[in-house]
């Protein structure tokens, strides 16, 4: 049998020390680590690929629906009538959201679930590391992708769409702030879904949490009076997201920058309350 | 070197591990015995950290474990079989786990050879068998050269060829001068290996001994001697470090600290007829379940204790 060390030839535990190498862990190297994890998954290639598919076929899809209602003349869908090719293009966004938001849950709360949890801690048990690093390299992971793919569909849409109504180009106001605005908003959407499944250490739970937060909770606060609405509803999740990407903004809405920042305040709570979790509770 | 202080575990009302002190040295195994819910599983967590101590402490090589530069080059830990994603290969697993300490990929290559899995390394770690996915968690404990080495069970699951692996292993990482923890419900599978014991039950220390003290504590190996004239030959055997008893009106002695060939020869010497003579061994087994006895939480309705006892 071969032994453990091949280049140890000392028995004696303090010339076993001194004759190893150094190993290190680093914030660069749990990155990597991370990195690593995520892409020899297939889950994350097929729920990536899904998510990418759902930005380009839904906006391409719905700029052909727009474009049919206008040569057939007939009548226009309320909430097309003042449709851009920005709006157009990102009606894939709620159902990529879903794919982005569902594989950050994945990516933290499927480690507690398969008891891949016990390696990465025991490996970083400063534990607060693991947690920084899945944030930041797949919230890029889905910044980038959701990116690509709304430009993507934001091309695709305004060569079908020229000369009609609803055209738009890159350089029309508001446009370019519009794709980056729903890429960034995608890529936090994926950080949220990492911090709560973290939170929550249940993909089922996790999966719940995002999809109530992001899609019923916005339906229920019709249910409030409406003085409440007007000072509620912006600041939720999903209406301060849509801020980012929408082109005319009003009284309801807010600006690009505070939908933004309260987003972003959003991603920071639920990252917190990721981090007090992974400190706190045995793992 | 893992130092234990006082080590206590609480959930809820239950104590899982309750005050416990030992040292583990390098360079030897220590076997981590108990009976099932003794609490070994939960210290053993401790120890790198993945459970909080409700009080009290433990130490590796000096410090706490989440408080090295390189915890993997201090403990490499087998705990529960799956600590794996079964949909990453084993290979992609341990290159994983290698990232985090900047571990070559020489070494991820090397720990597969030593474990036996090149054949299966780049296939799905959920598909593995019990054995397989035990290896696997042999190879990542070992991955980061780590200068204390601790498994929970290591031989569950195993062939009777893995067990003799795991044995070979265990003695060659002792004889590198590592310390080597071993846990097991299995006292015949330790001594097999351990040369030192710390034994639990219902997370208490009941033992912090070496094989051979166990079995000298059990009543050590006895000689059964029925004679015809057993108060001569008791007062022939005695002395120092021998220890005899025996009923009055049985021929039946029970000596220790002589062995057979000793007592027929001082027999014969005084004329005394020998009838029998047994060496008796007390087997391990019989003194690790007389020390647990009161510490197993589960008790069949005819307790294998008994049973082994008749039998005996």
């Amino acid at each position: 049998m071969s032994t453990v060390a091949p280049s140890q030839t000392s028995s004696t535990p303090t010339e076993l020390r001194t004759a190893r190498p150094a190993y290190k862990v680093t914030a660069a190297r749990v990155l990597r680590s991370e990195w690593a994890k995520l892409w020899s998954l297939r889950s994350t290639w097929i729920t990536l690929g899904l998510a990418l598919v759902f930005l380009v076929a839904f906006g391409l899809i719905a700029a052909f629906h727009f474009k049919s209602r206008i040569t057939s003349g007939g009548p226009m869908d309320r909430d097309l009538a003042d449709a851009s090719t920005l709006s157009l293009s990102l009606f894939g966004t709620n159902f990529a959201q879903l794919a982005l938001g569902v594989l950050g849950v994945l990516v933290a709360a499927g480690e507690y679930s398969t008891g891949m949890i016990r390696s990465t801690l025991a490996a970083v048990p400063r534990r607060l590391p693991v947690l920084w690093s899945k944030a930041a390299v797949y919230g890029l992971i889905a910044l980038v992708l959701a990116t690509v793919g709304v430009f993507v569909a934001f091309s695709a849409d305004s060569g079908i769409l020229s000369g009609t109504k609803a055209a738009l180009t890159l350089s029309d106001t508001g446009v370019v702030r519009g794709l980056l605005g729903a890429g960034l908003y995608l890529g936090l959407v994926g950080v949220i879904g990492v911090a709560l499944g973290a939170l929550l250490r249940s993909v089922a739970g996790g999966i719940a949490v995002l999809v109530a937060s992001l899609m019923l909770i916005p339906g229920l606060t019709s249910l409030l009076p409406t003085s409440w609405q007007s000072h509620i509803t912006p600041y939720l999740p999903s209406h301060a997201g849509e801020a980012m990407f929408i082109l005319h903004h009003d009284a309801t809405t807010l600006s690009p920058t505070a939908g933004l920042l309260v987003f972003l305040g959003w991603t920071v709570l639920a990252l917190a309350g990721a981090a007090v979790r992974l400190l706190r509770t045995d793992a | 070197m893992i130092e234990a202080h006082q080590l206590t575990k609480r959930y809820g009302e239950k104590t899982a591990v309750d005050g416990l002190d030992f040292t583990v040295r390098p360079g030897a195994v220590t076997g981590f015995l108990g009976p099932n819910g003794a609490g070994k599983s939960t210290t053993m967590r401790m120890i790198v950290g993945l459970d909080a101590p409700t009080s009290g402490s433990v130490r590796v090589n000096g410090r706490r474990y989440a408080e090295h530069a390189a915890p993997l080059q201090e403990v490499g830990a087998l705990l529960e079989a799956k600590s794996i994603h079964p949909g990453r290969s084993a290979f992609n697993h341990l290159m994983a786990q290698a990232h985090t300490h900047g571990i070559p990929r020489r070494r991820v290559e090397e720990v597969i050879e030593l474990t036996g899995l090149q054949s299966v390394a780049r296939k799905r770690a959920g598909a593995f068998s019990l054995g397989m996915g035990q290896r696997l968690g042999i190879a990542a404990a070992l991955l980061g050269d780590p200068a204390t080495v601790m498994l929970d069970e290591p031989v569950n699951g195993l062939d009777p060829e893995g067990v003799l692996w795991i044995r070979n292993l265990l003695t060659s990482l002792a004889a590198e001068g590592r310390t080597v923890f071993v846990s097991s419900h299995l006292m015949s599978e330790v001594s097999l290996v351990a040369d030192h014991l710390i034994i639990v039950g219902r997370g208490k220390l009941l033992a912090d001994t070496t094989v051979q003290e166990l079995v000298q504590q059990a009543g050590g190996d006895v000689v059964k001697v029925a004679s015809a004239d057993p108060a001569r030959l008791r007062s022939l055997l005695a002395g120092p470090g021998v220890e005899i008893t025996g009923r009055t009106g049985s021929e039946e002695l029970l000596v220790a600290g002589r062995t057979a060939r000793e007592i027929g020869l001082t027999a014969a010497e005084h004329g005394i007829a020998v009838f029998e003579l047994t060496p008796r061994t007390v087997s391990l087994e019989e003194a690790f379940m007389d020390l647990t006895r009161d510490a197993v939480e589960y008790h069949g309705t005819t307790t294998t204790t008994e049973t082994t006892r008749n039998a005996a």
